[in-house]
């Protein structure tokens, strides 16, 4: 335990806020009556469903394939029959509807036939990153992203570490932490298995210093399976440690590139539900269609940790959470930093859905009105990111998004910590979203005018081509007719020598074939017979003489 | 006074030879303004402003023959920007070229379509898939939503419909309401 430990800019202490929800232990939410599976619960493109209305479905059975290469399967959470693959409002800050796959689950929760590979160490990495892939293991820290491709060395033959974030800072969550306590041994196998696909030198777990019951639970289970090659690392409490960029800094000093990404300097970062999730789809052969939820906040009334079917209805869960308590509160999906308001409660929960938190007046304490910036500074000061937030702020409030890009705006992680600090109350990271996700609609623009240029300009080369080749037919008929006419000596000279021929063989033909070899008196007799005949005088006399014989 | 006036001839003649020896060197082929001002247009091809396309629009803007308020699918941010890259003032959308709207992609009824093949000459971008008296259908991704093909269907089949906003193409709104709100 004697890790050098680095530390990271910026950065705020936080009241943790997380005894709330872990002095029950974990317990499982009932199987709600009806699941709502969305098609895309992960970065990248939705999946394309493979079931009908009207089928029944296994629990753990394929509801849909990835399509393209970043993009998840999606699976039934428990056994039922599809009652619809429609539009549903999703939860998401857009609040827009999503396609889903809606099942009425029957109760018997039968799994489909499964089975794992517990011998997994046989197994090539790349068959274990398809194994990945098809239990629909996405980074349930937050983002989502694909397991599989952040298990994938690429050309690299080796990588240098793999990072477990246990790390868990924002404030009210509780799931991982949770999860460590109740599973330790799950997160080291998962780590195992993440290791021997990346064929990483080191591994470490990165746990933040609030939560020594998992680091206790996590060191037991170091010990009880033996496992010398993982080092559990403490790291001091501080928001946000748990940023995958923020735990690298800490626990190996190194940083990650400017719009870069960890494996660019030989590092892969994982969260421990993720590795959880890998153990139990290796191990047993079980995809991904639970996940841990924190209930919490003030509003609550038995704040708690409970393992959710994905797609259970957000009712359901604060139901099985023993609602609310009363105290008006606003459903946050998420923590208090970067989570995100709901527009209601009959949205279904996704695989990223760590916690959702009651937040009554209590847990959000009422924010001024907005003043204007005074450039006090402060931002910047706490920006883990070492950006200059107010300038951010001025370039995207003018939507000058040229000059935001020039202040990196894109290396910016949305964590909150300078519209937390910030004395005129604004509303900071709103202006970064904005200002991102309009950057990217003007590049996605963009893309498509370049095609349509070169799809318009290739059309008129075509139109182009086509003319000419059409008056290039049209030439060369005409020249056809004129090659007729200039031919027309030669045939008038083959029909004169085809004529002449004629009338030479004709010529030839009137002479009898049997006069060759004869007597001079035969010729002499011939010959007379020949002037008679020709002899007007005697010609028909000759001729009947001639018949007579 | 000779020697001034040799001087002067000579460092004339010198940088007469260099300036044009530049400008056969470094030749442009096309002009590069034209080229500038057809990056910003939309590519739309509608030929909303009068002219056959954005390049002999981009060619008019260059030559000063057209205005720069001329694009309705462009609208406020095609005039921002070919305000800055030519130096003039902004000003808003000329109202008889149309007016600015959402994007939208145009869809064949395919139960009516009797395969004239009439709305494939008319596109611009060759969006549109289909043979004589076989049934014709738009390629949705390919589509700019010039309305082109609209006006061509001897059964009106085609009709615009505005793209619809989607987990992976919906944007942040601008934070003006939080500051009013406080």
């Amino acid at each position: 335990m004697s890790h050098l430990l680095h530390t990271f800019p910026g950065g705020l202490h936080l009241p943790g806020n997380k005894d709330m929800s872990t002095g029950t232990a974990l317990t499982e939410a009932p199987i709600p009556k009806r699941l709502i599976i969305p098609l895309q619960q992960h970065i990248g493109a939705p999946a394309k469903p493979v079931v009908e209305v009207g089928d029944s479905v296994l629990k753990g059975q394929v509801l849909a394939q990835p399509e393209g290469y970043v993009s998840a399967p999606i699976h039934a959470s428990s056994s039922g029959t599809v009652i619809a693959i429609e539009d549903h409002p999703v939860p998401h800050p857009s609040g827009l509807t999503a396609p889903c796959i809606v099942i009425e689950t029957d109760g018997e929760d039968r799994w489909i036939e499964h089975g794992g590979n517990p011998d997994y160490t046989n197994l090539d990495p790349s068959d274990l990153r398809n194994l990945i892939r098809d239990a629909g293991i996405v980074g349930l820290g937050g983002a989502g992203f694909p397991a599989f491709i952040k298990l994938n060395p690429g050309a690299r033959t080796e990588l240098d570490t793999l990072i477990i974030n246990g790390a868990e800072c924002e404030p009210y969550i509780s799931c991982d932490d949770m999860l460590m306590r109740e599973h330790a041994d799950q997160v080291i196998l998962g780590a195992r298995i993440m290791r021997h696909a990346l064929h990483a030198k080191q591994c470490m777990i990165g746990i933040e210093d609030n939560k020594p019951e998992a680091i206790a639970a996590i060191g037991e289970a170091l010990d009880n399976l033996d496992e010398k090659g993982i080092e559990l690392v403490v790291v001091p409490t501080r928001y946000p440690t748990g940023g995958e960029k923020q735990l690298i800094k800490v626990l190996t000093g190194k940083e990650v590139p400017a719009q870069g990404l960890p494996i660019d300097i030989g590092i892969v970062c994982h969260n421990v539900a993720t590795a959880a999730s890998v153990f139990r789809a290796v191990d047993q052969g079980e995809p991904l269609i639970q996940r841990i939820v924190t209930v919490t906040g003030h509003g609550a009334a038995h704040p708690k940790n409970l393992i959710v079917r994905i797609g259970s209805p957000i009712k359901d869960v604060l139901q099985a959470a023993g609602g609310d308590n009363g105290v008006p509160y606003d459903l946050i999906m998420g923590g208090p930093m970067m989570g995100f308001t709901l527009t209601g409660d009959e949205l279904p929960t996704t695989k990223t859905t760590n916690c959702l938190l009651l937040a009554t007046q209590k847990d959000a304490a009422e924010k001024g009105p907005v003043r204007p910036c005074i450039r006090c500074g402060e931002c910047a000061q706490v920006c883990p990111a070492l950006l200059l937030p107010q300038q951010l702020y001025w370039h995207a409030r003018a939507k000058d998004f040229d000059k935001a890009q020039d202040y990196n705006l894109f290396d910016c992680i949305e964590c909150g910590c300078c519209a937390y600090v910030c004395p005129s109350n604004l509303p900071l990271v709103q202006y970064y979203r904005f200002a991102k996700t309009e950057i990217w609609s003007q590049e996605r623009e963009k893309k498509a005018a370049d095609k349509a240029r070169e799809r318009h300009e290739f059309r008129q080369f075509r139109i182009e081509r086509e003319k000419a080749e059409k008056a290039a037919r049209h030439k060369s008929r005409a020249k056809a007719v004129k090659k007729d006419s200039a031919d027309s000596d030669k045939k008038a000279a083959i029909q004169a020598a085809m004529e002449r021929a004629k009338a030479k063989r004709e010529a030839t033909e009137v002479q009898p074939k049997n006069t060759e070899n004869l007597t001079e008196a035969q010729k002499k007799q011939i010959a007379e017979a020949e002037a008679r005949r020709n002899d007007p005088k005697t010609q028909s006399a000759g001729q009947a003489s001639e018949d007579k014989e | 006074m000779l020697e001034a006036i040799l001087a002067l001839t000579a460092l004339a003649v010198a940088f007469g030879l260099l300036l044009g020896f530049a400008s056969v060197r470094f030749k442009v082929e096309s002009d590069p303004i034209v080229d500038k001002v057809d990056a910003i247009l939309p590519q739309t091809q509608c030929g909303q402003c009068g002219f056959a396309g954005c390049r002999p629009y981009a060619e008019a803007i260059a030559s000063g023959e057209a205005d720069i308020n001329r694009c309705p699918p462009g609208g406020e941010t095609v005039i921002l920007a070919l305000s800055d890259l030519l130096g003039v003032d902004a000003k808003p959308l000329d109202d008889e070229v149309g007016e600015e709207k959402l994007k939208e992609v145009a869809i064949i009824d395919e139960k009516t379509c009797i395969g004239c093949t009439l709305c494939i000459q008319a596109c611009p971008v060759d969006a549109i898939l289909g043979a004589a008296k076989q049934m014709h259908t738009i390629i949705e991704s390919e589509c700019t939503g010039c309305e082109l093909c609209v006006e061509p269907c001897p059964v009106d089949c085609i009709s615009m419909h505005t793209v619809k906003e989607d987990l992976n193409n919906w944007k942040w709104p601008y934070p003006e309401a939080g500051e009013k709100k406080a």
